[in-house]
């Protein structure tokens, strides 16, 4: 099963108003690989995400999963064919102890409809997996307010509510974002873990040298178009990549620190 | 050709109506429920001026109009410049304020104000005589509606077009963060918009009202138009109410021609639930659903 | 939060007071002090409600049938509004539909009031939510306009059409036993939907809507279908309403265009706005409190809405979290000035 293409995405198109966000975009996700996805502000990454999972709709294209086409599909019939996605911008409902933020993937119907799902305790389900993500439980740390976490936990926080769902494949927007970089680095072995487990992933980031520890291929978006794709060396050696991040007439790339 | 002038007239006294409420909701996400009770206040107040007061009637409208426009201005800079952000206090504040003008224009016997209760309040129309076109036999009033109306269309948008103010006006409509990042004060947008969103609904209630009676009852009626507009034509967008405007027009002049006029209504609750079911956001709206908040 | 350029400053603290700490959870079975804590407040309330009507002469214990209905709408308004983030401008349309439909299943079909309410609790909530349903997949304000819209359109077409008598209403309809049976089945029913309401909302599905009025895209992205949600809300929220409605015809004997009226839909907004939004118990109790006010100004005519209005006001921009936040704050936490 592993290898099988998964995800498939042909020509997906979108404008807001006069502004082409993403141009005839197309790649293939295949089962258990982590694909990154990189570009420089306002390549369209983001968009990219947003029409794969339904919060926008395309204008042109369409998307496959697992051959099954669902161009069009509202977001939450994506996430319910297991499909989960990060927030750029983590907003967790915060006068809600940390635990709790997961209670609402856990009643979801693709849980519900998983055996075991309708029953059991979803408050114990809830702490062991915020225990698997690296959530403290001897420190009481799933029962803290989640206002009052750091940025670290929170982000843990978004991939536990991803996880809870069961999904497929994650696609994780920019989740390295804000941290530092011991928080990143600790962040780092658990996103192998998940993918040792046989999760798909799709990591969308800025923090290059990061990401490409973990990454097999790397896609490179730039003006909303594909750009180039290899491995991580392959492009960062690339000239055209370079040149979309630093402008061109630039001869010294850097490691990709954009 | 009865209907088509009649529709037209319909469609500018709905649009007449729609263009303050959607000038407010554009430019501060704020639904102004106080716009109906403005509509009929400024129609009290010209009475007042004019028969009380015995001034001459172009300067009671005068005042009459500057007065709701301060209104609307005292309305944002008093309390719901204090509740910017919080949905829930806005739409309820807002809601409330409405509510106060048009309840408290029925009061009665409170220090000797004696409510405008009843039918006996009219205005007078500006030039009291019919003509005939094309066959039909029309109200000079109805074709000054008309007139006005897309005047006032014309001037709005050379308004918030070429002057800086109006500019200001639609650079907060369309990026509010942006607007202020480049000087613009939000908060004065939002008490001008609201100013001249309270001076249209008095002057479609100038227009409008001399067609009948000033009742303070007509204030949740036109409310409820110009909130069918906007939903119809879709929240915020111009084009939108313009369009909703002349559908709604037309189709209840049309439906009257055919059924009665006692059906109005139903047309109204008709088109709103179709456009919901079938066209959420509005005819023309520009935001679909949920999606402009990821 | 007081500062100061130099010299020491101060803030205020509030902190939870040990008591409540204690009462957390099964720990607040260990002794009598601890249960009293909890139970108090709440006794305190059942009680006093039940008692109610047996200090107050004829008069005003049909003011308090009044009021448990208006309580009944603070707190389906309070609920739909803090708990799934809709605001009901509306309310009155609940009202209308329980009324009419248990009114005109008496008056058509001689059922008696204790089939046709219940009856029209269900079947008017199905209604209401039917009717609002399209609006529901749209943003918050949507729901504000349209339902706002709702009860007046209907008294229009009531009145257009002359139908189910028009603007006279019909009248002789069965009417409940006698006044105590009146206070005490609308008492019970404020009672038990309050713990109910509170009940739902510490369950799962209550976590959902707040989740919904919190971040409806996180709940998205969890495979939750928030459209169907916010159905289910409404439909709740419409079977306490259609019931307070259906309860009304009966205790009136009469239904009417006046079952839309306004004031359902505002006083109801007053009294939580000062009772305490999101508080569940303050709407009621703030309902219990405008009620009699508004009983008492009835001579002066609409200056009873304008009053309402003005009270909601006040409260929203000076108090926002209204009497029985404050409250319930004051008994769970104390406050202190410290050193900064």
């Amino acid at each position: 099963m592993a290898g099988e293409t998964i995800l498939r995405v042909e020509n997906l198109s979108k404008s807001f108003g006069g502004v082409r966000a993403t141009k005839d975009i197309s790649l293939e996700l295949n089962s258990g690989e982590i694909l990154g996805i990189i570009g420089p502000n306002g390549s369209g990454k983001t968009t990219l995400i947003n029409l794969i999972t339904g919060f926008v709709k395309p204008d042109n294209g369409n998307v496959f999963f697992r051959e099954k086409r669902i161009t069009g599909w509202d977001a939450s019939r994506i996430a319910d064919i297991g499909i989960a996605r990060t927030f750029q911008v983590v907003r967790p409902y915060h006068s809600l102890p940390a635990f709790k933020n997961l209670i609402v993937p856990l009643n979801s119907p693709r849980i519900k409809r998983m055996p075991g799902g309708r029953s059991g305790d979803r408050d114990a389900v809830a702490i062991d997996i915020l225990e698997e993500i690296g959530f403290e439980r001897d420190a009481f740390v799933p029962y803290k307010i989640a206002s009052t976490l750091p940025l670290g936990y929170l982000k843990r926080l978004e991939l536990a509510r991803c996880l809870s769902l069961k999904p497929e494949v994650i696609i994780c927007d920019e989740i390295f974002s804000g941290l530092s970089a011991s928080e990143i680095t600790s962040l780092v072995p658990l996103i192998e873990k998940l993918q040792m487990e046989g999760m798909t992933i799709i990591m969308i980031e800025h923090r290059l040298r990061e990401l490409f520890r973990l990454v097999g291929r790397v896609i490179v978006l730039a003006f909303g178009e594909r750009l180039a794709e290899g491995t991580a060396e392959e492009v960062v050696a690339d000239e055209r990549v370079r040149e979309a991040y630093l402008g061109p007439e630039s001869d010294e790339g850097e490691e990709g620190e954009a | 050709m009865n209907i088509i002038f009649y529709g037209v007239v319909n469609s500018v006294s709905f649009a007449l109506v729609a263009m303050g409420f959607t000038l407010v909701y554009g430019v501060s996400r704020l639904p102004n429920f106080a716009h109906g009770a403005l509509y009929v206040l400024v129609g009290f107040l010209t009475w007042s001026f004019a028969n009380d007061f015995n001034l001459p009637y172009p300067l009671a409208i005068l005042i009459s109009l500057c007065l709701s426009a301060v209104i609307g201005a005292v309305i944002y800079r008093l309390v719901l410049i204090r509740l910017r952000g919080l949905p829930t206090s806005e739409i309820i504040a807002s809601f409330a304020f409405g509510l106060i003008i048009l309840e408290g224009l029925r009061l009665q016997g409170i220090g000797g104000f004696k409510g405008f209760i009843g039918p006996f309040y009219v205005l007078p129309p500006f030039i009291d005589a019919k003509i005939r076109l094309f066959g039909v036999l029309m109200d000079v009033q109805r074709l000054l509606i008309v007139g006005v109306g897309l005047a006032l269309v014309l001037l709005l948008w050379l308004f918030t077009h070429y002057t800086k103010i109006g500019l200001s006006l639609r650079a907060i409509a369309q990026d509010e963060q942006a607007a202020m990042m480049l000087g613009v004060d939000s908060d004065r947008v939002a008490m001008v918009s609201l100013a001249i969103g309270s001076a249209l609904a008095g002057l479609a209630g100038v227009m409008v009202l001399p067609l009948g009676n000033v009742t303070a009852e007509a204030g949740y009626r036109v409310l409820i138009n110009a909130l069918a507009v906007c939903i119809i034509g879709g929240l915020g967008s111009w084009a939108g109410a313009l369009l909703a405007s002349s559908v709604l027009g037309f189709a209840m002049i049309i439906s009257t021609s055919l059924f009665g006029a006692l059906w109005e209504s139903v047309v109204l609750v008709g088109t709103i639930i179709l456009i919901l079911i079938f066209k959420p956001s509005g005819l023309l709206g520009k935001q679909k659903e949920l999606e402009e908040r990821v | 939060m007081a500062t100061g350029a130099a010299g020491p400053s101060r803030r205020k603290e509030r902190l939870d007071r040990g008591i409540k700490v204690r009462t957390e959870g099964i720990y607040a079975l260990t002794s009598w002090r601890e249960m009293g804590y909890l139970l108090a407040p709440r006794s305190l309330l059942i009680l006093g409600l039940l008692v109610l009507p047996l200090l107050v002469g004829e008069y005003w214990q049909r003011v308090i049938c009044q009021a448990g209905v208006y309580a009944l709408l603070a707190l389906t308004f309070d609920f739909l509004a803090e708990y799934v983030g809709l605001i009901c401008l509306g309310g009155a349309f609940f009202v209308g539909c329980g009324g009419y439909v248990s009114g005109l299943l008496n008056h058509y079909f001689e059922w008696p009031p204790c089939v046709t309410i219940p009856v029209a609790t269900v079947v008017g909530a199905a209604i209401s939510t039917l009717v609002l349903l399209p609006c529901l997949r749209l943003r918050g304000v949507y729901f504000a306009i349209v339902s706002f819209m709702f009860p007046l359109l209907t008294v229009y077409i009531l009145i257009a059409l002359n139908i189910f008598g028009g603007t006279e209403g019909i009248s002789a309809l069965s009417t409940l036993p006698n006044i105590w049976f009146d206070q005490y089945i609308v008492l019970a029913a404020a009672i038990i939907a309050l713990f109910a309401m509170r009940r739902l909302v510490s369950e799962d599905i209550g976590l959902i809507f707040r989740s919904i009025k919190d971040n409806d895209q996180a709940v998205r992205a969890s495979g939750i279908s928030i459209t169907l949600y916010k159905t289910k809300a409404v439909f709740i929220g419409s079977l306490i309403g259609c019931f307070s409605g259906a309860y009304l015809s009966h205790q009136y004997g009469w239904l009417g265009i006046s079952l839309f009226a306004m004031d359902f839909s505002i006083l109801p907004i007053a009294a939580a706005a000062m009772g305490g939004m999101g508080s569940l118990v303050g709407p009621v109790i703030g309902a219990f409190l405008l009620t009699p006010l508004s009983e008492a100004l009835r001579g002066f005519g609409q200056l009873r809405v304008v009053l309402y209005c003005l009270i909601l006001i006040g409260f929203i921009v000076y108090k926002p979290e209204g009497l029985m936040n404050y409250l319930q704050r004051k008994y769970h936490q104390f406050e202190q000035w410290k050193e900064v």
